[in-house]
């Protein structure tokens, strides 16, 4: 589904993504976990190219983008459909309803017609679980319900994988389980995703495949299980022994 | 001492009262017919350019940002009366002459354009990264998101500033009548060269000015709630 090859990504002089290489299988839900300044969120948007790789090839679905020649606005774009990227921040458009901030990609995007649209944007917002908020600007809600807005945002446009980068780390304790619960039923639907956070229960309960990403450089991989107890690297000990 | 000078005698207070009432009509002519056409038009035509413009000071292309810096700063850097001027009285010299109406509306519109273009500009750039990237994310172009996500939350934060605009320009419009546009401010004072009660006319043209200035105040806040339906207050 996934393949990415020799990605590499500088800003000016710093090299942020040495070089990954990573297969993922449709249907898989890949963990990111690492140290803050391990390129793993840069990693993740280079999967929706909102940063350009320097170098390397990715491709999804059998859409392929080699980023060492120049790459055209309109393949990024096209190739930016594939993947729905939810963002810490949730980014909702503030000045439309739910409905409207599902519906805004199907319409303005993919040209589909308001009404069709509309039953889309109401049937991701039920699956999300706010048939209740459908009108309701972004202000009115908790930080779980926006976030679970950006995730139906994102599931309107039928990505082929779903981004996620640390979509828990701006909630409120009490929120994160709400947002949690609806990525693990979409993982449970066989949705291929990929997920950036800090929320180690997660990876192990929803988690296909962890990676241990530090330095820029993928360090380790494995099954939750072989990572969490028996991690090889030392750097990968010594990560999980802090965050526990 | 004016004033009780005039309150002691009745038949000048009487005059007053009468040239008061008689040049009403004419400034409201004035103003209804020229101040508030050629305000309403020339913001019109300059909130276009100042959207082009401000554009242009954000886009990749260096030719245009260049060509959008000089005019937002040769419009900044001179004085609107001296552009009145040169397009009124100057250009006929190179042989193209406009009237009065459409010099103006050259005039304040190009001036609105710098002006305005400065604060749409400085509004698109105040709306977080992130919005621009959540559009992207969903498949946006540039110009969908601009157009979708960035230009309607611009204009809520625009509107303050270019009430202001609007308003200034709505007094700046008195400088047409240096290009014998009549205006109502020149309409004050052809009537009072004929009864040489300036400071009645000028006043009773600066109250006029107020009532529209006041009005449009009054809309803005409208406006301004309206577009502040999304965000918490």
């Amino acid at each position: 589904m996934i393949s990415i090859k020799g990605l590499k990504k500088s800003f000016d002089q710093l090299e942020v993504l040495k070089g990954l290489d990573l297969e993922i299988d449709k249907g898989k839900v890949v963990v990111i976990i690492g140290p803050s300044g391990s390129g793993k969120t840069t990693f993740l948007r280079c999967l929706n190219v909102l940063e350009t790789p320097t170098e390397g090839k990715i491709s999804i679905g059998g859409q392929q983008i080699d980023f060492s020649a120049k790459v055209s606005p309109k393949l990024i774009s096209s190739f930016r459909r594939l993947t729905g990227m939810v963002f810490q921040g949730y980014n909702l458009f503030p000045h439309m309803t739910a409905l409207e901030n599902v519906m805004e990609g199907p319409v303005t995007v993919k040209k589909e017609t308001k009404v069709k649209a509309r039953q889309k944007a109401a049937f991701f917002l039920e699956k999300v679980g706010l048939s209740d908020k459908v009108d309701f600007y972004p202000f009115q809600l908790s930080g779980g319900q926006q976030q679970r807005v950006g995730i139906a945002r994102a599931l309107a446009m039928e990505p082929e994988v779903m981004l996620f980068d640390e979509p828990t780390s701006a909630l409120d304790p009490e929120l994160v389980g709400e947002v949690l619960k609806v990525m693990k039923d979409l993982a449970n639907e066989g949705m291929t995703m990929v997920v950036v956070t800090h929320e180690m229960r997660f990876a192990q309960e929803a988690a296909d495949e962890v990676i241990f990403m530090d330095g820029g450089f993928i360090v380790e991989r494995g099954a939750p299980d072989n990572i969490f107890s028996n991690p090889t690297a030392d750097r990968t000990k010594q990560f999980l022994r802090m965050i526990q | 001492m004016y004033l009780n000078n005039i309150l002691a005698d009745p038949e000048r207070l009487a005059r007053l009262i009468e040239i008061a009432q008689n040049s009403v009509v004419p400034l409201l002519q004035g103003a209804i017919f020229y101040t508030i056409p050629l305000t309403l038009i020339s913001f019109v035509c300059g909130l276009g350019l100042a959207v082009l413009t401000a554009l242009a000071r954000i886009s990749d292309v260096k030719i245009l940002q260049i060509i959008a810096r000089i005019y937002v700063s040769a419009i900044r850097g001179t004085p609107l009366l001296v552009q009145l001027f040169i397009l009124f009285y100057g250009l006929p010299t190179i042989g193209i002459t406009l009237d009065p109406w459409p010099s103006a509306i050259i005039g304040f519109s190009l001036n609105v354009g710098a002006y305005a273009s400065e604060i749409i500009r400085a509004a698109i750039l105040s709306i977080p990264k992130g919005q621009w990237e959540a559009g992207f994310s969903i498949g946006m172009s540039r110009r969908q998101a601009l157009r979708r996500i960035i230009i309607p939350q611009a204009a809520r934060v625009s509107i303050p500033p270019l009430s202001n605009t609007f308003i200034s320009l709505v007094k700046d419009t008195s400088l047409a009548s240096m290009i014998l546009l009549t205006e109502m401010f020149r309409r004050a004072q052809e009537i009072a060269t004929t009864n040489y009660e300036f400071l009645l006319l000028y006043t009773e043209a600066a109250l006029i000015y107020w009532v529209i200035c006041f009005i449009l105040s009054i809309a803005q806040g409208r406006i301004e709630n309206r577009l502040d339906r999304y965000v918490s207050r």
